[in-house]
Protein backbone atom coordinates (compact mmCIF):
# COMPACT_ATOMS: atom_id res chain seq x y z
CA UNK A 1 0.00 0.00 0.00
CA UNK A 2 1.10 3.50 -0.74
CA UNK A 3 -0.52 6.90 -0.30
CA UNK A 4 0.30 9.60 -2.80
CA UNK A 5 -1.05 12.34 -5.02
CA UNK A 6 -2.12 11.80 -8.63
CA UNK A 7 -2.92 14.29 -11.38
CA UNK A 8 -5.96 13.73 -13.57
CA UNK A 9 -4.80 13.66 -17.19
CA UNK A 10 -8.15 12.75 -18.77
CA UNK A 11 -11.68 12.02 -17.63
CA UNK A 12 -14.25 11.26 -20.30
CA UNK A 13 -17.51 9.36 -20.78
CA UNK A 14 -17.22 5.85 -22.26
CA UNK A 15 -20.86 4.73 -22.11
CA UNK A 16 -24.09 5.64 -20.31
CA UNK A 17 -23.03 6.97 -16.85
CA UNK A 18 -19.62 5.30 -17.27
CA UNK A 19 -16.39 7.31 -17.31
CA UNK A 20 -12.76 6.53 -17.86
CA UNK A 21 -10.18 8.50 -15.91
CA UNK A 22 -6.43 8.53 -16.45
CA UNK A 23 -4.17 9.64 -13.63
CA UNK A 24 -0.46 10.35 -13.58
CA UNK A 25 1.54 9.37 -10.51
CA UNK A 26 3.49 6.68 -8.71
CA UNK A 27 2.06 3.20 -9.35
CA UNK A 28 4.90 1.25 -7.72
CA UNK A 29 2.60 -0.20 -5.04
CA UNK A 30 0.35 -1.91 -7.61
CA UNK A 31 1.48 -5.52 -7.88
CA UNK A 32 -1.39 -7.40 -9.55
CA UNK A 33 -4.39 -6.83 -11.81
CA UNK A 34 -7.62 -6.82 -9.81
CA UNK A 35 -6.21 -4.64 -7.02
CA UNK A 36 -8.00 -1.41 -6.21
CA UNK A 37 -7.33 2.17 -5.14
CA UNK A 38 -9.13 4.17 -2.43
CA UNK A 39 -9.79 7.79 -3.39
CA UNK A 40 -10.16 10.76 -1.08
CA UNK A 41 -12.68 13.32 -2.37
CA UNK A 42 -13.30 16.82 -1.03
CA UNK A 43 -16.41 17.03 1.11
CA UNK A 44 -16.79 13.28 1.57
CA UNK A 45 -15.50 11.62 4.72
CA UNK A 46 -14.72 8.07 3.65
CA UNK A 47 -12.54 7.31 0.67
CA UNK A 48 -14.16 5.63 -2.34
CA UNK A 49 -12.71 2.31 -3.54
CA UNK A 50 -12.37 1.67 -7.30
CA UNK A 51 -10.72 -1.23 -9.07
CA UNK A 52 -7.76 -0.43 -11.28
CA UNK A 53 -8.47 -1.00 -14.97
CA UNK A 54 -4.86 -0.80 -16.11
CA UNK A 55 -1.58 0.79 -15.15
CA UNK A 56 1.85 1.73 -16.47
CA UNK A 57 4.96 2.78 -14.54
CA UNK A 58 3.68 6.32 -14.01
CA UNK A 59 -0.03 6.27 -14.85
CA UNK A 60 -3.20 4.37 -14.14
CA UNK A 61 -6.67 4.07 -15.64
CA UNK A 62 -9.88 3.89 -13.62
CA UNK A 63 -13.31 3.19 -15.08
CA UNK A 64 -16.33 3.96 -12.95
CA UNK A 65 -20.08 4.29 -13.17
CA UNK A 66 -21.79 7.29 -11.60
CA UNK A 67 -23.97 5.74 -8.90
CA UNK A 68 -23.69 8.12 -5.94
CA UNK A 69 -22.10 11.24 -4.52
CA UNK A 70 -18.52 9.99 -4.76
CA UNK A 71 -18.62 8.90 -8.38
CA UNK A 72 -20.63 12.02 -9.31
CA UNK A 73 -17.87 14.17 -7.84
CA UNK A 74 -15.24 12.10 -9.64
CA UNK A 75 -17.03 12.56 -12.97
CA UNK A 76 -16.83 16.36 -12.58
CA UNK A 77 -13.04 16.39 -12.21
CA UNK A 78 -10.99 18.14 -14.86
CA UNK A 79 -7.51 17.37 -16.21
CA UNK A 80 -4.90 18.98 -13.97
CA UNK A 81 -6.85 18.40 -10.76
CA UNK A 82 -5.12 16.36 -8.09
CA UNK A 83 -6.41 13.36 -6.14
CA UNK A 84 -5.14 11.63 -2.98
CA UNK A 85 -5.10 7.85 -3.56
CA UNK A 86 -4.16 4.80 -1.57
CA UNK A 87 -2.83 2.33 -4.16
CA UNK A 88 -1.87 -1.31 -4.19
CA UNK A 89 -4.87 -2.38 -2.11
CA UNK A 90 -6.15 -5.95 -2.04
CA UNK A 91 -4.72 -9.19 -3.35
CA UNK A 92 -5.63 -9.00 -7.06
CA UNK A 93 -5.88 -11.89 -9.51
CA UNK A 94 -3.37 -14.72 -9.41
CA UNK A 95 -2.11 -15.06 -12.98
CA UNK A 96 0.11 -18.06 -12.28
CA UNK A 97 -2.77 -20.54 -12.44
CA UNK A 98 -4.42 -19.26 -15.63
CA UNK A 99 -3.41 -22.08 -17.96
CA UNK A 100 -3.12 -21.42 -21.71
CA UNK A 101 -6.72 -20.31 -22.35
CA UNK A 102 -8.16 -18.39 -19.41
CA UNK A 103 -11.74 -17.15 -19.67
CA UNK A 104 -12.51 -13.57 -18.60
CA UNK A 105 -16.12 -12.90 -17.58
CA UNK A 106 -16.98 -9.28 -16.85
CA UNK A 107 -20.29 -7.66 -16.08
CA UNK A 108 -20.82 -3.89 -16.37
CA UNK A 109 -18.27 -1.99 -14.28
CA UNK A 110 -16.82 -5.40 -13.39
CA UNK A 111 -15.21 -5.35 -16.83
CA UNK A 112 -12.35 -2.87 -16.12
CA UNK A 113 -10.04 -4.97 -13.89
CA UNK A 114 -10.24 -7.78 -16.45
CA UNK A 115 -8.70 -5.50 -19.07
CA UNK A 116 -5.46 -5.01 -17.13
CA UNK A 117 -5.45 -8.72 -16.45
CA UNK A 118 -6.07 -9.54 -20.12
CA UNK A 119 -3.23 -7.35 -21.31
CA UNK A 120 -0.81 -9.03 -18.93
CA UNK A 121 -1.99 -12.54 -19.81
CA UNK A 122 -1.48 -11.77 -23.51
CA UNK A 123 2.00 -10.41 -22.72
CA UNK A 124 2.80 -13.75 -21.08
CA UNK A 125 1.79 -15.58 -24.28
CA UNK A 126 -1.57 -16.81 -22.97
CA UNK A 127 -4.69 -16.87 -25.16
CA UNK A 128 -7.49 -15.39 -23.08
CA UNK A 129 -11.14 -15.38 -24.18
CA UNK A 130 -13.33 -12.45 -23.09
CA UNK A 131 -17.08 -12.43 -22.51
CA UNK A 132 -18.36 -9.00 -21.52
CA UNK A 133 -21.93 -8.53 -20.31
CA UNK A 134 -23.96 -5.31 -20.22
CA UNK A 135 -27.60 -4.33 -19.78
CA UNK A 136 -28.02 -2.61 -23.13
CA UNK A 137 -26.01 -1.33 -26.11
CA UNK A 138 -25.68 2.16 -24.53
CA UNK A 139 -23.81 0.53 -21.65
CA UNK A 140 -21.19 -1.31 -23.70
CA UNK A 141 -17.59 -0.16 -23.33
CA UNK A 142 -14.08 -1.53 -23.88
CA UNK A 143 -15.10 -4.33 -26.26
CA UNK A 144 -12.81 -2.78 -28.90
CA UNK A 145 -9.96 -2.37 -26.44
CA UNK A 146 -10.10 -6.09 -25.61
CA UNK A 147 -10.31 -6.93 -29.31
CA UNK A 148 -7.27 -4.75 -29.96
CA UNK A 149 -5.27 -7.07 -27.72
CA UNK A 150 -5.99 -9.83 -30.23
CA UNK A 151 -8.43 -11.57 -27.94
CA UNK A 152 -11.74 -13.15 -29.02
CA UNK A 153 -14.49 -10.99 -27.47
CA UNK A 154 -18.16 -11.79 -27.07
CA UNK A 155 -20.51 -9.04 -25.90
CA UNK A 156 -23.82 -9.95 -24.29
CA UNK A 157 -26.68 -7.58 -23.49
CA UNK A 158 -29.58 -8.36 -21.21
CA UNK A 159 -32.04 -6.64 -23.55
CA UNK A 160 -30.52 -8.17 -26.67
CA UNK A 161 -29.75 -4.77 -28.25
CA UNK A 162 -26.15 -5.78 -29.01
CA UNK A 163 -24.26 -9.06 -29.29
CA UNK A 164 -25.61 -12.23 -27.72
CA UNK A 165 -28.94 -11.68 -25.94
CA UNK A 166 -28.80 -12.59 -22.25
CA UNK A 167 -26.03 -12.77 -19.68
CA UNK A 168 -22.35 -13.75 -19.80
CA UNK A 169 -23.39 -17.26 -18.78
CA UNK A 170 -25.39 -17.48 -22.04
CA UNK A 171 -22.16 -17.09 -24.02
CA UNK A 172 -19.73 -19.39 -22.23
CA UNK A 173 -17.31 -21.36 -24.40
CA UNK A 174 -17.63 -25.15 -24.45
CA UNK A 175 -16.18 -26.99 -21.48
CA UNK A 176 -12.62 -27.91 -22.38
CA UNK A 177 -12.14 -24.71 -24.36
CA UNK A 178 -10.95 -22.76 -21.29
CA UNK A 179 -8.43 -23.63 -18.63
CA UNK A 180 -9.39 -21.29 -15.76
CA UNK A 181 -11.65 -18.28 -15.37
CA UNK A 182 -11.49 -14.80 -13.90
CA UNK A 183 -14.66 -12.86 -13.17
CA UNK A 184 -15.87 -9.55 -11.79
CA UNK A 185 -19.38 -8.12 -11.79
CA UNK A 186 -22.59 -7.80 -9.78
CA UNK A 187 -23.21 -10.57 -7.27
CA UNK A 188 -26.13 -12.24 -9.13
CA UNK A 189 -23.78 -12.61 -12.10
CA UNK A 190 -21.02 -14.04 -9.91
CA UNK A 191 -23.43 -16.62 -8.52
CA UNK A 192 -24.51 -17.60 -12.05
CA UNK A 193 -20.86 -17.86 -13.14
CA UNK A 194 -20.13 -20.03 -10.09
CA UNK A 195 -22.84 -22.48 -11.16
CA UNK A 196 -22.16 -22.43 -14.90
CA UNK A 197 -18.37 -22.80 -15.03
CA UNK A 198 -16.57 -26.14 -15.11
CA UNK A 199 -13.00 -25.15 -14.12
CA UNK A 200 -11.49 -23.48 -11.07
CA UNK A 201 -11.62 -19.72 -11.15
CA UNK A 202 -11.28 -16.41 -9.31
CA UNK A 203 -14.07 -14.02 -8.31
CA UNK A 204 -13.66 -10.37 -7.45
CA UNK A 205 -16.14 -9.18 -4.80
CA UNK A 206 -17.49 -5.80 -3.81
CA UNK A 207 -18.35 -4.57 -0.31
CA UNK A 208 -18.83 -1.26 1.44
CA UNK A 209 -15.50 -0.40 3.03
CA UNK A 210 -14.35 1.82 5.83
CA UNK A 211 -10.60 2.05 5.35
CA UNK A 212 -9.80 -0.24 2.40
CA UNK A 213 -6.56 -1.49 3.95
CA UNK A 214 -7.57 -3.98 6.61
CA UNK A 215 -7.86 -1.88 9.75
CA UNK A 216 -11.57 -1.50 10.44
CA UNK A 217 -13.08 -4.94 9.73
CA UNK A 218 -15.92 -3.21 7.88
CA UNK A 219 -15.90 -5.55 4.86
CA UNK A 220 -15.41 -9.00 6.37
CA UNK A 221 -16.86 -12.14 4.83
CA UNK A 222 -17.05 -15.84 5.70
CA UNK A 223 -15.04 -18.23 3.54
CA UNK A 224 -14.26 -21.94 3.64
CA UNK A 225 -10.83 -21.03 5.02
CA UNK A 226 -12.10 -18.62 7.70
CA UNK A 227 -13.03 -14.96 7.86
CA UNK A 228 -11.47 -12.70 5.28
CA UNK A 229 -11.42 -8.97 4.73
CA UNK A 230 -12.59 -8.16 1.19
CA UNK A 231 -10.15 -5.22 1.17
CA UNK A 232 -7.10 -7.16 2.34
CA UNK A 233 -7.32 -10.92 1.70
CA UNK A 234 -9.76 -10.11 -1.13
CA UNK A 235 -11.30 -8.68 -3.22
CA UNK A 236 -10.41 -11.81 -5.24
CA UNK A 237 -11.49 -15.17 -3.81
CA UNK A 238 -10.90 -18.61 -5.33
CA UNK A 239 -13.98 -20.58 -6.34
CA UNK A 240 -13.30 -23.27 -3.76
CA UNK A 241 -13.28 -20.92 -0.79
CA UNK A 242 -16.50 -19.00 -1.45
CA UNK A 243 -19.40 -19.37 0.98
CA UNK A 244 -22.44 -17.64 -0.50
CA UNK A 245 -24.50 -15.81 2.14
CA UNK A 246 -28.27 -15.35 2.35
CA UNK B 1 15.15 20.52 11.38
CA UNK B 2 15.82 21.81 14.89
CA UNK B 3 17.51 24.87 13.41
CA UNK B 4 14.56 25.56 11.14
CA UNK B 5 12.02 25.39 13.97
CA UNK B 6 13.83 26.60 17.10
CA UNK B 7 10.51 27.50 18.74
CA UNK B 8 9.44 23.84 18.83
CA UNK B 9 12.58 22.65 20.60
CA UNK B 10 12.18 21.50 24.17
CA UNK B 11 8.39 21.21 24.07
CA UNK B 12 7.38 18.39 26.40
CA UNK B 13 4.64 16.22 24.88
CA UNK B 14 4.79 13.48 27.52
CA UNK B 15 1.83 12.64 29.74
CA UNK B 16 1.34 10.17 32.58
CA UNK B 17 -1.70 7.91 32.77
CA UNK B 18 -2.00 6.11 36.13
CA UNK B 19 1.78 5.78 36.42
CA UNK B 20 2.26 4.91 32.75
CA UNK B 21 4.30 7.62 31.06
CA UNK B 22 3.62 8.09 27.36
CA UNK B 23 5.96 10.01 25.03
CA UNK B 24 2.90 11.85 23.78
CA UNK B 25 -0.87 11.66 24.38
CA UNK B 26 -1.75 10.29 20.93
CA UNK B 27 -3.34 6.83 20.99
CA UNK B 28 -5.10 5.24 18.00
CA UNK B 29 -8.49 4.03 19.19
CA UNK B 30 -9.61 0.44 19.40
CA UNK B 31 -11.25 -0.86 16.25
CA UNK B 32 -9.56 1.66 13.96
CA UNK B 33 -6.01 0.33 14.17
CA UNK B 34 -6.34 -3.47 14.24
CA UNK B 35 -3.21 -4.81 15.93
CA UNK B 36 -1.09 -2.15 14.26
CA UNK B 37 0.29 -4.23 11.39
CA UNK B 38 -1.37 -2.41 8.51
CA UNK B 39 -0.04 0.93 9.79
CA UNK B 40 3.41 -0.45 10.58
CA UNK B 41 3.73 -1.15 6.83
CA UNK B 42 3.51 2.61 6.30
CA UNK B 43 5.44 4.16 9.18
CA UNK B 44 7.17 3.31 12.43
CA UNK B 45 4.22 3.18 14.82
CA UNK B 46 6.58 3.52 17.80
CA UNK B 47 6.18 7.27 17.37
CA UNK B 48 2.74 6.92 18.99
CA UNK B 49 2.08 7.32 22.69
CA UNK B 50 0.43 3.91 22.66
CA UNK B 51 -2.46 2.27 20.82
CA UNK B 52 -5.59 0.45 21.85
CA UNK B 53 -5.86 -2.81 19.94
CA UNK B 54 -9.08 -4.32 18.58
CA UNK B 55 -11.57 -5.23 21.32
CA UNK B 56 -11.21 -8.78 22.61
CA UNK B 57 -14.03 -11.11 23.64
CA UNK B 58 -13.61 -14.58 25.12
CA UNK B 59 -14.86 -16.40 22.02
CA UNK B 60 -14.04 -15.55 18.40
CA UNK B 61 -16.69 -13.29 16.85
CA UNK B 62 -17.50 -12.66 13.19
CA UNK B 63 -19.59 -9.65 14.08
CA UNK B 64 -22.59 -8.28 12.23
CA UNK B 65 -23.66 -8.96 8.65
CA UNK B 66 -22.42 -6.62 5.92
CA UNK B 67 -22.81 -3.87 4.85
CA UNK B 68 -21.34 -2.55 8.08
CA UNK B 69 -20.21 0.89 6.95
CA UNK B 70 -22.00 4.07 5.92
CA UNK B 71 -20.47 7.40 4.99
CA UNK B 72 -21.81 10.55 6.70
CA UNK B 73 -21.13 14.26 6.61
CA UNK B 74 -17.86 14.66 8.56
CA UNK B 75 -18.04 11.12 9.84
CA UNK B 76 -19.09 7.55 9.35
CA UNK B 77 -21.27 4.81 10.79
CA UNK B 78 -19.92 1.38 11.57
CA UNK B 79 -21.73 -1.71 12.75
CA UNK B 80 -18.79 -4.10 12.82
CA UNK B 81 -20.02 -5.77 15.99
CA UNK B 82 -16.78 -6.58 17.80
CA UNK B 83 -15.31 -8.90 15.18
CA UNK B 84 -12.19 -10.42 16.74
CA UNK B 85 -10.39 -13.77 16.82
CA UNK B 86 -11.17 -14.39 20.49
CA UNK B 87 -9.01 -14.29 23.61
CA UNK B 88 -6.91 -17.41 22.95
CA UNK B 89 -5.85 -16.39 19.47
CA UNK B 90 -5.24 -12.80 20.51
CA UNK B 91 -2.78 -14.04 23.13
CA UNK B 92 -1.26 -16.81 21.02
CA UNK B 93 -1.04 -15.09 17.64
CA UNK B 94 -1.82 -11.38 17.62
CA UNK B 95 0.16 -10.14 20.64
CA UNK B 96 3.41 -11.93 19.68
CA UNK B 97 3.10 -10.41 16.18
CA UNK B 98 2.15 -6.99 17.56
CA UNK B 99 5.33 -7.11 19.65
CA UNK B 100 7.42 -7.24 16.49
CA UNK B 101 6.18 -3.82 15.31
CA UNK B 102 5.34 -1.97 18.55
CA UNK B 103 7.72 -1.89 21.51
CA UNK B 104 5.84 0.27 24.03
CA UNK B 105 3.09 -0.68 26.46
CA UNK B 106 -0.15 -1.20 24.55
CA UNK B 107 -3.78 -0.77 25.63
CA UNK B 108 -5.95 -3.89 25.70
CA UNK B 109 -9.60 -3.18 24.92
CA UNK B 110 -11.84 -5.75 26.65
CA UNK B 111 -15.43 -6.59 25.71
CA UNK B 112 -17.90 -8.99 27.22
CA UNK B 113 -21.43 -10.32 27.36
CA UNK B 114 -21.43 -11.16 31.08
CA UNK B 115 -19.63 -9.99 34.22
CA UNK B 116 -17.73 -13.29 34.19
CA UNK B 117 -16.56 -12.78 30.62
CA UNK B 118 -15.27 -9.27 31.34
CA UNK B 119 -13.34 -10.59 34.34
CA UNK B 120 -11.92 -13.59 32.49
CA UNK B 121 -10.74 -11.66 29.43
CA UNK B 122 -9.36 -8.82 31.54
CA UNK B 123 -7.50 -11.19 33.87
CA UNK B 124 -5.87 -12.98 30.94
CA UNK B 125 -4.82 -9.80 29.13
CA UNK B 126 -3.60 -8.26 32.41
CA UNK B 127 -0.95 -11.01 32.52
CA UNK B 128 0.42 -10.11 29.09
CA UNK B 129 3.69 -8.28 29.52
CA UNK B 130 3.14 -5.76 26.76
CA UNK B 131 -0.28 -4.70 28.00
CA UNK B 132 0.18 -1.49 29.97
CA UNK B 133 -3.43 -0.61 30.59
CA UNK B 134 -6.85 -2.22 30.27
CA UNK B 135 -9.69 -0.36 28.59
CA UNK B 136 -12.99 -2.00 29.46
CA UNK B 137 -15.57 -1.41 26.75
CA UNK B 138 -19.00 -1.22 28.36
CA UNK B 139 -20.24 0.86 25.48
CA UNK B 140 -20.29 -0.93 22.13
CA UNK B 141 -23.51 0.11 20.38
CA UNK B 142 -23.35 -2.75 17.88
CA UNK B 143 -24.00 -5.87 19.91
CA UNK B 144 -27.25 -7.09 21.32
CA UNK B 145 -27.33 -8.19 24.94
CA UNK B 146 -23.80 -7.04 25.75
CA UNK B 147 -21.41 -4.16 25.59
CA UNK B 148 -23.48 -1.03 25.89
CA UNK B 149 -26.02 -2.90 28.03
CA UNK B 150 -23.49 -2.77 30.88
CA UNK B 151 -22.60 0.83 30.25
CA UNK B 152 -26.03 2.44 30.25
CA UNK B 153 -26.61 2.16 33.96
CA UNK B 154 -24.32 3.16 36.84
CA UNK B 155 -24.87 -0.07 38.81
CA UNK B 156 -23.86 -2.48 36.06
CA UNK B 157 -20.93 -0.30 34.94
CA UNK B 158 -19.75 -0.27 38.56
CA UNK B 159 -20.16 -4.03 38.86
CA UNK B 160 -18.07 -4.62 35.71
CA UNK B 161 -15.44 -2.33 37.22
CA UNK B 162 -15.38 -4.22 40.54
CA UNK B 163 -15.20 -7.64 38.86
CA UNK B 164 -12.34 -6.55 36.62
CA UNK B 165 -10.44 -4.74 39.38
CA UNK B 166 -10.65 -7.84 41.56
CA UNK B 167 -8.68 -9.95 39.07
CA UNK B 168 -6.21 -7.46 37.54
CA UNK B 169 -3.16 -5.43 38.58
CA UNK B 170 -2.78 -2.99 35.71
CA UNK B 171 -4.70 0.29 35.45
CA UNK B 172 -8.34 -0.26 34.51
CA UNK B 173 -10.07 2.40 32.40
CA UNK B 174 -13.79 2.05 31.75
CA UNK B 175 -14.82 3.10 28.24
CA UNK B 176 -18.17 4.86 28.43
CA UNK B 177 -21.01 5.30 25.99
CA UNK B 178 -22.42 8.72 25.13
CA UNK B 179 -25.80 7.09 24.46
CA UNK B 180 -27.01 7.59 28.04
CA UNK B 181 -29.08 10.12 29.93
CA UNK B 182 -26.31 11.06 32.37
CA UNK B 183 -22.74 10.06 31.60
CA UNK B 184 -21.49 11.83 34.73
CA UNK B 185 -23.35 9.50 37.10
CA UNK B 186 -21.91 6.48 35.30
CA UNK B 187 -18.38 7.87 35.45
CA UNK B 188 -18.82 8.56 39.18
CA UNK B 189 -20.09 5.02 39.78
CA UNK B 190 -17.05 3.56 37.99
CA UNK B 191 -14.71 5.73 40.03
CA UNK B 192 -16.40 4.67 43.27
CA UNK B 193 -16.06 1.02 42.17
CA UNK B 194 -12.30 1.43 41.83
CA UNK B 195 -11.75 2.40 38.19
CA UNK B 196 -8.31 3.90 37.62
CA UNK B 197 -9.59 6.06 34.79
CA UNK B 198 -12.34 6.77 32.31
CA UNK B 199 -12.07 6.37 28.56
CA UNK B 200 -14.68 8.34 26.63
CA UNK B 201 -16.59 8.56 24.38
CA UNK B 202 -17.54 5.52 22.33
CA UNK B 203 -19.57 6.12 19.16
CA UNK B 204 -22.97 7.77 19.05
CA UNK B 205 -25.79 5.50 17.95
CA UNK B 206 -26.81 6.56 14.47
CA UNK B 207 -28.41 5.55 11.18
CA UNK B 208 -28.37 6.27 7.45
CA UNK B 209 -31.01 5.24 4.94
CA UNK B 210 -30.22 4.29 1.35
CA UNK B 211 -32.57 6.15 -0.99
CA UNK B 212 -32.34 3.45 -3.64
CA UNK B 213 -33.36 0.57 -1.38
CA UNK B 214 -35.31 2.74 1.11
CA UNK B 215 -33.72 0.64 3.84
CA UNK B 216 -31.09 1.41 6.47
CA UNK B 217 -27.67 1.49 4.82
CA UNK B 218 -26.02 -0.88 7.29
CA UNK B 219 -27.43 -4.38 7.64
CA UNK B 220 -27.69 -4.08 11.42
CA UNK B 221 -29.92 -1.01 10.79
CA UNK B 222 -28.12 1.15 13.36
CA UNK B 223 -24.46 1.68 14.03
CA UNK B 224 -21.91 3.80 15.82
CA UNK B 225 -21.42 7.31 14.44
CA UNK B 226 -17.88 8.67 14.71
CA UNK B 227 -15.63 11.18 13.03
CA UNK B 228 -15.00 14.94 13.24
CA UNK B 229 -18.74 15.70 13.53
CA UNK B 230 -18.85 14.28 17.08
CA UNK B 231 -15.89 16.25 18.50
CA UNK B 232 -18.08 18.93 20.17
CA UNK B 233 -20.22 16.26 21.87
CA UNK B 234 -17.14 14.41 23.09
CA UNK B 235 -15.50 17.60 24.35
CA UNK B 236 -18.61 18.57 26.27
CA UNK B 237 -18.86 15.15 27.92
CA UNK B 238 -15.15 15.02 28.81
CA UNK B 239 -15.49 18.51 30.30
CA UNK B 240 -18.49 17.43 32.41
CA UNK B 241 -16.90 14.20 33.62
CA UNK B 242 -13.61 15.96 34.45
CA UNK B 243 -15.51 18.17 36.88
CA UNK B 244 -17.11 15.15 38.56
CA UNK B 245 -14.27 12.64 39.00
CA UNK B 246 -10.69 12.65 40.26
CA UNK B 247 -9.35 9.90 38.01
CA UNK B 248 -7.70 10.52 34.62
CA UNK B 249 -9.66 10.58 31.39
CA UNK B 250 -8.62 9.30 27.99
CA UNK B 251 -10.63 11.55 25.69
CA UNK B 252 -11.81 10.61 22.23
CA UNK B 253 -14.46 11.38 19.66
CA UNK B 254 -13.71 13.00 16.31
CA UNK B 255 -10.11 13.94 17.08
CA UNK B 256 -8.30 14.56 13.79
CA UNK B 257 -5.57 17.13 14.47
CA UNK B 258 -3.08 18.34 17.07
CA UNK B 259 -5.43 21.23 17.81
CA UNK B 260 -8.24 18.77 18.55
CA UNK B 261 -5.87 16.90 20.89
CA UNK B 262 -5.17 20.10 22.78
CA UNK B 263 -8.85 21.02 23.01
CA UNK B 264 -9.56 17.58 24.41
CA UNK B 265 -6.76 17.99 26.96
CA UNK B 266 -7.98 21.44 27.98
CA UNK B 267 -11.43 19.88 28.52
CA UNK B 268 -9.81 17.41 30.91
CA UNK B 269 -8.29 14.51 29.00
CA UNK B 270 -4.85 13.26 30.04
CA UNK B 271 -4.42 11.34 26.80
CA UNK B 272 -6.38 11.34 23.57
CA UNK B 273 -7.49 8.58 21.24
CA UNK B 274 -7.75 9.04 17.49
CA UNK B 275 -10.31 6.83 15.77
CA UNK B 276 -12.09 7.37 12.47
CA UNK B 277 -9.32 9.69 11.22
CA UNK B 278 -7.00 6.65 10.91
CA UNK B 279 -9.34 5.04 8.41
CA UNK B 280 -9.37 8.01 6.05
CA UNK B 281 -5.74 9.00 6.42
CA UNK B 282 -3.63 6.05 7.56
CA UNK B 283 -0.94 8.54 8.59
CA UNK B 284 -3.35 10.60 10.75
CA UNK B 285 -2.01 9.55 14.17
CA UNK B 286 1.61 10.02 13.12
CA UNK B 287 0.81 13.40 11.56
CA UNK B 288 -0.82 14.54 14.82
CA UNK B 289 2.26 13.49 16.83
CA UNK B 290 4.47 15.43 14.43
CA UNK B 291 2.22 18.51 14.48
CA UNK B 292 2.07 18.75 18.27
CA UNK B 293 5.30 20.70 19.02
CA UNK B 294 4.52 23.40 16.46
CA UNK B 295 0.95 23.85 17.70
CA UNK B 296 2.24 23.93 21.29
CA UNK B 297 4.69 26.63 20.28
CA UNK B 298 1.95 28.59 18.55
CA UNK B 299 -0.07 28.72 21.80
CA UNK B 300 2.89 29.13 24.13
CA UNK B 301 2.61 25.68 25.72
CA UNK B 302 5.81 24.17 27.18
CA UNK B 303 4.32 20.98 28.61
CA UNK B 304 1.16 19.21 27.51
CA UNK B 305 0.73 17.57 30.92
CA UNK B 306 0.27 21.07 32.36
CA UNK B 307 -2.72 21.98 30.16
CA UNK B 308 -4.91 19.07 31.27
CA UNK B 309 -8.24 20.48 32.43
CA UNK B 310 -7.00 23.98 31.69
CA UNK B 311 -10.42 25.07 30.41
CA UNK B 312 -11.82 24.66 33.94
CA UNK B 313 -9.46 27.04 35.72
CA UNK B 314 -9.66 30.79 36.07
Amino acid sequence: MKQSMYTVTSNRPLARDVYGMKLAGDTSAITAPGQFVNIRLDGLFLRRPLSVCDWEADSLTLIYKVVGQGTARLSAMMPGEVLDLLTGLGNGYDMSVSGQAPLLLGGGVGVPPLYGLCRRLVAEGKRPIAVLGFNSREDVFYAEEFAALGVPVTVTTADGSEGVPGFVTDALPEAGDYTHFYTCGPEPMLRAVYRATVTDGQFSFEERMGCGFGACMGCSCHTVTGNKRICKEGPVLRKGEILWQK
Amino acid sequence: MAEMKPQTAGRDTSVTLSGLTLDNPVIPASGTFGYGYEFAELYDINCLGSFSFKGTTKEPRFGNPTPRIADCTAGMINSVGLQNPGLDRVIREELPRLRTCFHKPVIANVCGFSFEEYAEVAAALDKEEQVGLLEINVSCPNVHGGGMGFGICPDTAAEVTRRVKAVTRKPVYIKLSPNVTDIVSIARACEAAGADGISMINTLLGMRIDLRTRKPTVANRMGGFSGPAILPVALRMVYQVYEAVHIPIIGMGGVSSARDVMEMMLAGATAVEVGAANLVNPYAARDIVEELPAVMAQYGIQSLQKIIGGAHHG
